[in-house]
């Protein structure tokens, strides 16, 4: 194989480990905080991607575009905003009831296309990239690095440095990792654990959308768009064990890396299939997962 | 009368009832309905199948499309031969030799009973690594969940030998009855019936049981059984292994009444939904199965004929309305009404609060 493609397969692959990053660090700190799986969280990653629509819609025939940024942050936001809802009339009922708690998120998650699926059509919608994220970096002669996944891998990293500020500086994250640890100690000692809870779903949630967002630089986004990540995520979500940040990191570098390779080697479908096996194979060696937390308790 | 046959009647006066009118509905519903019906009752077979492994042992796979759809493309394999030389979809990917892995399949005798070994063999392949490494809850969920995404898409892609996103249909006739024929249509109802009343009688012997207790252990508190010297993963990779074969044999009855089987069968959104049927109907009950795979369908067909573009909000709002108030379904909602006296015979169903405990 020449050196050209395999470049630009890790690149690609990299920049896909970049947005399943971005979803899974929601899932990972949710489920380890909640013990709540949520399947709705490709849903939001598509709600993200459609703020980015309504926002280019609402700046239309602004040739800079460099509103685009602005839909990061934005997206984030709304994606939160509606997480926080979903948490309070949903979620915080499911607390503790795993099994339960994937069926109703996943009714949500329904109920979330379906709406889509009403306000904005069911046809796929185009976000244009703005005119700055168009080219490349000819990184050597013939593989170009486009600049927009470029941009998707900066903003990954950002995420991920900005989570690690928050959960192991600020006494907000130290909360959190408390009540992950051990939530009745947490309690005892003076933490709202319901408000850690909510403000917990909440950010995983905004993390989602901005993902959605930056999905948006890659192609059309339509009512299903989330569907496409979310078994990756939850496959790097098994891969790296539940609530820890590096865990995550490996997991993503590894479908995101390992995914696009099988699938170029082979057909698509035969690549789903062995990185599926190798999945399963890899659980054999470690069980929970990359980096566990290590405990005594026996669950 | 005799006593025992009394005490017999007295007990079971319910499912005799009700399997009587199962086998006179053919003199009651038009052929359509009948042929409707039909479908359901296959589900409520899937549904025991799901029972038997989330209600009883505590294990909830989201991945029993893929079991259904595999005992369904065996059935749709000997039709199709039956009525093909060389099936069209073939054709028109230019194959022009039956493969050698469709080519048992010409016997009905080989299909049957692959429709059961085929799921059955996929669970123990993926149930006896994962159940081995102790994977458990909901990351054993996650993973079937991963194997009907991994499925659909297989399944897709190998459009010369599955028929790709088509799938199978323009079956024409079965044991030389034409499958157009409503009275072919009949049959194949009687004979649905009578499998799920089999089956029914099956998963109760099962959990009535020695084994059936060792299931509900393992759901109720694995680690202590593994304390006393049983090996949870074998009973596990069983019960995987059968509720996958009932689910095959389930789609097997599917085939030949509803004429077509595509992937769209073994995608996440069944998968899910089936588990959805037990949840509804009240999981760790054989009859709440049953109700629940029945009245869900049935709400299906009529409200995406009536109101196709509610059928989701509705199916959401079911997950998530079943979930938050009824968790142990409508089967629990009634017996709620037969209060304490469901306690004192001691069955297994109708489990307080302690099993959401367990499952943390």
């Amino acid at each position: 194989m020449p050196v050209e493609i395999i470049i630009s397969q890790i690149f690609n692959g990299l920049s896909l480990s970049s947005i399943l990053l971005m979803i899974a660090l929601g899932l990972s700190i949710t489920f380890g905080i909640m013990g709540v799986i949520n399947f709705a969280h490709g849903e939001f990653l598509m709600i993200g991607a459609y703020t980015a629509f309504i926002l280019q819609r609402f700046f239309h025939g602004q040739d800079s575009g460099y509103y685009f940024l602005l839909s990061l942050p934005l997206a984030f936001f709304v994606s939160a905003f509606i997480g926080l809802i979903v948490e309070r009339s949903i979620i915080r009922f499911l607390y503790g009831r795993p099994f339960e708690g994937m069926l109703a998120t996943w009714g949500l998650s329904l109920v979330l296309q379906q709406a889509a699926r009403n306000i904005f059509g069911a046809n796929n919608v185009e976000v244009s990239s703005p005119a700055w994220l168009n080219g490349g970096i000819e990184f050597i002669k013939g593989v170009q690095l486009p600049y927009n996944r470029l941009f998707i891998i900066a903003i990954a990293v950002i995420c991920i440095i900005g989570m690690y500020i928050y959960i192991y500086t600020s006494s907000s994250g130290r909360r959190m990792r408390a009540v992950m640890q051990n939530r009745d100690m947490a309690a005892c000692m003076g933490i709202k654990t319901r408000r850690v809870d909510s403000v917990t779903f909440a950010i995983g949630c905004g993390l989602a959308g901005i993902a959605g967002s930056v999905v948006s630089l890659l192609g059309s986004i339509g009512p299903s768009t989330g569907q496409n990540y979310i078994i990756d995520a939850f496959m790097v979500v098994v891969l790296g064990g539940v609530g820890n940040l590096s865990g995550t990191i490996a997991g993503a570098i590894m479908i995101g890396a390992v995914s696009p390779f099988f699938e170029f080697v082979t057909t698509s479908s035969m690549g789903k299939v062995i990185v599926f096996a190798l999945v399963i194979a890899f659980l054999q060696w470690r069980p929970s997962g990359l980096f566990a937390l290590k405990t005594r308790a026996l669950d | 009368m005799d006593k025992k046959a009394y005490q017999f009647l007295k007990k079971n006066w319910p499912y005799i009832f009700a399997a009587i009118i199962l086998i006179l509905l053919p003199n009651l519903l038009s052929d359509f309905r009948l042929n409707l019906f039909g479908k359901f009752l296959t589900f409520a077979i899937v549904a025991i199948a799901i029972d038997l492994l989330w209600g009883y042992t505590g294990i909830l796979s989201l991945g029993h499309g893929v079991f259904f759809s595999l005992g369904a493309y065996s059935m749709a394999m000997y039709l199709k031969l039956k009525s093909e030389e060389l099936p069209d979809f073939m054709m028109w990917s230019g194959l022009t030799d039956l493969p050698w892995f469709w080519r048992p399949f010409k016997h009905f005798w080989v299909a049957l009973p692959m429709a059961i070994i085929i799921p059955a063999l996929l669970a123990i392949i993926i149930g006896f690594p994962t159940f081995r490494a102790r994977i458990k809850g909901v990351y054993f969920s996650i993973l079937t969940q991963a194997l009907a995404l991994v499925f659909s898409i297989f399944f897709i892609g190998q459009q010369p030998y599955t028929g790709g996103t088509n799938g199978m249909t323009n079956f024409q006739e079965i044991f030389g009855y034409s499958l157009s024929e409503a009275s072919t249509m009949r049959g194949l109802y009687i004979i649905t019936v009578i499998v799920l009343v089999a089956v029914f009688i099956l998963s109760r012997w099962l959990i009535s049981r020695k084994t059936g207790r060792v299931l509900v252990a393992i759901r109720d508190g694995e680690n202590r059984l593994r304390f006393l010297g049983y090996d949870p993963s074998i009973f596990k990779i069983g019960i995987f292994a059968l509720s996958a074969g009932l689910s095959g044999l389930a789609g097997a009855l599917y085939v030949p009444q509803v004429g077509i089987i595509s992937p769209s069968m073994m995608g996440i959104l069944p998968s899910v939904e089936m588990a959805i049927w037990v949840a509804v109907g009240g999981r760790g009950t054989l009859n709440g199965a049953v109700i629940g795979a029945i009245t869900v369908n049935g709400a299906k067909s009529y409200l995406s004929e009536t109101f196709p573009d509610i059928w989701l909000y509705f199916l959401g709002a079911l997950f998530i309305g079943v979930v938050l108030f009824f968790p142990a379904g409508v089967y629990g909602i009634f017996e709620r009404f037969k209060g304490k006296k469901a306690e004192e015979k001691g069955v297994l169903s109708n489990r307080g609060e302690t099993d959401y405990a367990a499952e943390k």
